[in-house]
């Protein structure tokens, strides 16, 4: 029988650490399994915005006027606004992420706790943004109301607007969640600089939805804009 | 089938509560889960379509109502698709064979496995639901405006069935992928993989990218039916069309998703019962990632009636021809495998002699459909149905009962009786021939699918195509008897019953909670059958 | 019409003999392929067989020689089915420039047929043997395919959009028109019967009663909807004059040009800020719900028939007006 059968042996005899799970020979190779996994995640969620941001770009090339309508109709303070707070958790997020590596425990849980807080603010104006529409009548479905010349096609783009920042606002969502798991983890003193993978892969997930907030504000705030500071 | 009595601790054994099972993260019990949850789905599928087949046998319409025929097709077509051919072979076997075939001890993320079986059951009782509370009526492609608008079925509770699945389909991939990249077995290097882990490797990257794409597809379908978002609606200016370019996104690399991994199992069979290295080795795992790829550039093939400019059409044509080619590379490397091979005609042999047939059949009416001056004569049309069924049938589920026989004697420690399985076998290829090739007849002669009332020429076509189809019930039904009976009373297989290469086969039959007793090294390639001690033919 | 089982479909169109000869190559290629396959397979099972299951084969692992031929072999052969289907396509959707124009909608569940000189038939469409016909169509609710087999022809008729299917009937006959694309409840109620006429008996059938030309009717509509008190004739009005414009090219108000089309007219009447012509006001009003699809193509008939602005300044020879910058509106 050519494959032969090894043992597998610890070549230094310790303990196995706590973190690691049965199946993995080692931490370094659960730790690039994991990463590699939420690599992997992260391309599934591309293509899921992916195909909502195909209809967004057939519907503008086919309706500019109309989405220049829609787009002037957001708040761009607001949005801007949500913009700075979101840039600041990437950067509250990496300090977490840095804090984990070095095993610095309280600095850890004191970034991610920030972290959260701007992801929660993020939420908060977008409820705020989100009830302005609804008393506005923006909402599409049988009470929308809209005056203008491309009312219909301005429904349209209410519809991906709502989809795409709802379906972001939902990843905002899972991610404090995420989060807060991860602190408690952390305030637990779960992460060593040998085992933080855990914390640096939940950045990985938070540092994409900012991403695809950056994405998502040019793209629906700003369509029309340079004509109104001209 | 928890019980089986053998003295040593296996898999299946060490534990036997309901409870065990539920909360297991071993993913040869999770690939026996997704069995028995296939099965149910596949008998209520093929119910589904023992009501067509009868509808069907008369012109006029006289079995069922044409809305109960409507929604007994598509709810066919659902069980079938997504709960059927696109989990049977990875999901099952896959998740059973891969990782002893890599000598793991478990996937990459055990937990997450589970998870995506919870996903799974899920998806598939919103789907139940809706077919209990009456059932959907759009076919499965869903297309709008008469899921999103006109329809007044439950496309709401499918739609989130389908779309739920999904995740468990998305899920299962990512965990294959990590598992072929993280946790092969020292010595296991990529070119001395089987060729079954490269058709997962590659399964698992259109299962990563193109489920997404349908997943937020039928999303965004739900919010237009459910709060009257316009995304695909005429009446503001929306698209129809634009739903048919991303439903094919995805849906037409779903094909691969279904006939790549049976491929995969073709290659293992072949190997192992004609004694030989598999022809072209790089040229068939490499043919599996090249399928992946051009599976994606070739969704419009089914737009070419829908409006779409004659100029992408021809663009779309040609990658349809091209995505072609790596499929007859594979057929001509599994023929070229054979030749002076020393072959022991077993039954899962049969099922590859049975594939080799039904898919030669199936790819090559593809051809037919990929000409653009006969695609406009045949779209919709039961041509279409025939070669489709060819294809998911003929291929993906001959590919699986090939694999299911090749791999039961491992999963279950037992026997079950060959002259029966080769009898299975003769009985579904002819029935299966019986039931579809006379479509292929009645689509040219124009007789368009979905069709509940027929004009009376087609009438004699349709009674051989329902004759054809008690054959396969009856074929499938001999099937699941002995494979029951052969859990009770079939012999004890022994670890490697059929002398084949492959990791899977060191282990004992049903291998222990962890696999191994001990990390196996691999010093060479997957199929060395020649090497091996025993005389040459 | 047809016992026992058919095997093939009547031919009546002149694109149904090419669809046929390309059917019958891709076939005898196919079959050739498949059979090479099968016989080898069958061969090598019999030849090599092993009862015993303890022999092992030949230490064979591939050639690349081989491999390199059956990749190339067929990618040539599947090119050559690729560029003859590809030419047949272009027949198909390419009508001649003289063709018979009936118009058609589709909806849950039948076929309504508008012949340009005023009859109208449901399920039904009459036309005359050896002339090209071109059938124009549109959905009013649900996606819907229009498919005469015999013709070997097929489009899908989309809400909100024309398709179109032409053929040149070779076959008098009565023959069947089915809905393709699923459509609901009543999918296969959704067929008819196409009736191919001496031309003799066509003339006779069209002049069978059936009102007013669509043309007329287009005119109609025209004033009633009010169109006409601002496309005024000359140019002069508040919409630019319609005479002559179609087929013609407009430059829009937001720079972009668009061809003036059925597909265009539809869009101006029904969203007329959507494409605006440039140098005239977002003014007009939407007559969506006010005008059905017919009437809507009853409408293009009409913008059709008014000559341009040149044949009329021939006709007349009289100085034209200033050339009026904008289109239909």
């Amino acid at each position: 029988m050519p494959n032969g059968i090894a043992a597998h042996a610890d070549p230094h005899g310790h303990a196995p650490h706590p973190a690691l799970q049965h199946h993995f020979q080692t931490l370094d190779q659960q730790h690039e399994a994991a990463t590699i996994g939420m690599w992997v995640f992260l391309v599934t969620e591309v293509m899921f915005f992916g195909g909502l941001l195909m209809a967004y770009l057939l519907y503008r090339v086919w309706y500019p006027e109309a989405w220049a309508e829609g787009s002037l109709d957001l708040d761009i303070a607001l949005g801007g606004f949500n913009t700075v707070v979101l840039i600041a958790s990437s950067l509250t997020m990496a300090l977490a992420v840095r804090s984990a590596q070095i095993g610095a425990q309280r600095a850890t849980v004191g970034w991610l706790l920030a972290t959260m807080a701007l992801g929660l603010t993020f939420l908060g104006v977008k409820v705020i943004e989100y009830s302005e529409k609804f008393a506005l009548n923006h909402v599409p479905g049988a009470n929308f109301v809209y005056e203008g010349p491309h009312a219909r096609q301005v429904e349209i783009f209410f519809s991906l607007y709502f989809g795409l920042t709802g379906l972001h606002a939902l990843h905002m969502v899972v991610g404090v969640s995420i989060l807060s798991v991860i602190t408690w983890m952390a305030s637990r003193g779960r992460f060593s600089p040998e085992w933080n993978t855990p914390v640096e892969i939940s950045g990985l997930y938070w540092h994409f939805v900012d991403i695809v907030w950056i994405f998502l504000f040019p793209l629906l705030y700003l369509v029309d804009r340079a004509h109104q500071f001209a | 089938m928890t019980t089986t009595v053998l003295p040593r601790v296996n898999y299946l054994n060490v534990r036997t509560t309901v409870a065990s099972w539920m909360l297991t993260k071993d993913h040869k019990r999770i690939g026996v889960m997704y069995l028995v949850v296939v099965a149910l789905a596949f008998f209520l599928g093929s119910i589904m379509a023992a009501g067509v087949r009868i509808e069907l046998t008369t012109p006029q319409g006289d079995f069922v109502s044409a809305d109960t025929y409507n929604r007994m097709f598509t709810m066919h077509a659902v069980f079938m698709v997504f709960f059927v051919l696109i989990p049977v072979v990875p999901a099952i076997l896959g998740n059973f064979a891969m990782p002893l075939m890599i000598g793991a001890k478990d996937v990459a993320f055990p937990t997450l496995n589970l998870m995506s079986w919870y996903i799974f059951v899920i998806g598939f009782l919103f789907t139940v639901a809706a077919m209990v509370l009456g059932g959907v009526d759009t076919g499965w492609t869903f297309y709008t405006p008469y899921s999103s608008n006109a329809s007044t079925s439950n496309v709401l509770l499918a739609g989130l069935g389908i779309f739920i699945t999904g995740f468990s389909s998305i899920l299962t991939g990512l965990n294959f992928m990590v598992t072929i990249h993280r946790m092969r077995a020292p010595g296991m290097t990529w070119f001395r993989l089987p060729l079954f882990v490269w058709a997962i490797y590659a399964t698992s990257l259109v299962m990563i990218l193109g489920t997404p794409v349908v997943a937020i597809t039928l999303f965004m379908v739900v919010l237009e039916r459910a709060f009257g978002f316009g995304i695909f609606d005429p009446r503001l200016g929306g698209d129809p069309v634009l739903f048919q370019h991303l439903f094919w996104f995805y849906s037409h690399p779903a094909v691969y998703i279904m006939i790549l991994p049976p491929m995969g199992v073709i290659s293992e069979v072949i190997a192992c019962f004609s004694r030989k290295n598999v022809f072209g080795y790089s040229f068939v795992a490499f043919s599996s990632l090249a399928i992946a790829v051009f599976g994606f550039l070739v969704w419009a093939h089914h737009l070419f009636v829908s409006g779409i400019s004659p100029y992408s059409a021809m663009i779309f044509s040609f990658l349809s021809f091209a995505v072609a080619i790596p499929s007859a590379v594979k057929t001509f490397n599994w023929t070229a495998t054979l030749y002076k091979g020393a072959i022991w005609w077993r039954a899962p042999i049969m099922w590859v002699f049975g594939f080799l047939g039904l898919f030669l059949v199936g790819g090559l009416t593809g051809l037919f459909l990929a000409s653009l001056g006969l695609d406009v004569h045949l779209h919709d049309t039961y041509f279409v149905v025939a070669h489709f069924h060819y294809i998911m049938v003929g291929g993906a589920i001959m590919g699986f009962f090939a694999g299911l026989h090749y791999w039961w004697p491992k999963m279950t420690g037992r026997m079950y009786s060959n002259s029966m399985a080769m009898l299975a076998a003769l009985l579904v290829f002819v029935g299966f021939n019986l039931t579809f090739f006379p479509q292929f007849i009645l689509g040219y002669l124009g007789m368009p699918r979905r069709y509940h009332v027929y004009p009376e020429e087609f009438q004699v076509l349709n009674v051989l195509s329902s004759a054809g189809a008690s054959i396969l019930a009856v074929g499938y039904t001999l099937i699941a008897l002995y494979l029951v009976y052969s859990l009770f009373r079939g012999e004890e297989a022994g670890a490697n019953p059929w002398l084949a290469t492959g990791l899977e086969w060191k282990t004992e039959s049903p291998p222990s909670p962890h696999n191994f007793p001990e990390t196996p090294i691999v010093n060479e390639g997957a199929y060395e059958y020649s090497k091996r001690e025993i005389k040459v033919a | 019409m047809l016992s026992g089982i058919p095997l093939f479909p009547e031919q009546a169109s002149t694109l149904a003999p090419e669809v046929d000869n390309l059917y019958f190559f891709v076939t005898a290629v196919t079959a050739f392929f498949a059979l090479l396959v099968v016989v080898f397979v069958v061969i090598f099972a019999i030849k090599y067989r092993d009862p015993t299951g303890e022999r092992v084969g030949a230490p064979i692992t591939g050639s690349i020689p081989l491999e390199l031929g059956w990749s190339i072999i067929p990618f040539f052969i599947s090119m050559v089915m690729f560029g003859w289907a590809t030419v047949v396509f272009f027949n198909i959707v390419r009508a001649p420039d003289q063709t018979l124009e009936i118009y058609s909608t589709g909806k849950q569940w039948m076929w309504r047929f508008q012949h340009i000189e005023g009859q109208s038939e449901i399920n039904e469409l009459h036309v005359p043997i050896g002339r090209p016909v071109k059938v124009i169509f549109t959905s009013e609710d649900v996606l819907h395919a229009l498919y005469i087999p015999v013709f070997r022809v097929k489009a899908d008729a989309i809400p909100g959009r024309y398709s179109s299917i032409w053929f040149t009937p070779t076959r008098v006959g009565e023959y069947h028109l089915f809905c393709a694309e699923y459509c609901g409840t009543k999918h296969s109620g959704m067929i008819g019967r196409v009736v191919v006429m001496e031309p003799n008996d066509y003339q006779a059938w069209l002049s069978g009663g059936g009102g007013l030309s669509m043309q007329a009717r287009g005119e109609q509509l025209f004033q009633q909807l009010g169109c006409a008190s601002c496309h005024l004739p000359d140019g002069m009005g508040r919409g630019p004059s319609l005479a002559g414009k179609y087929g013609a090219q407009e430059t829009l108000a937001n720079g972009a040009t668009a061809n003036v089309d059925d597909t265009y007219i539809r869009e101006s009447v029904l969203t007329p800020q959507m494409r605006l012509v440039a140098g005239y006001q977002p003014v007009m009003p939407t007559f969506q719900g006010q005008v059905n699809e017919e009437g809507l193509m009853s409408l293009i008939e009409y913008i059709k028939s008014l000559p341009s602005t040149g044949q009329r300044a021939a006709a007349q020879a009289a100085a034209p007006g200033p050339a009026a910058p904008g289109g239909p509106r």
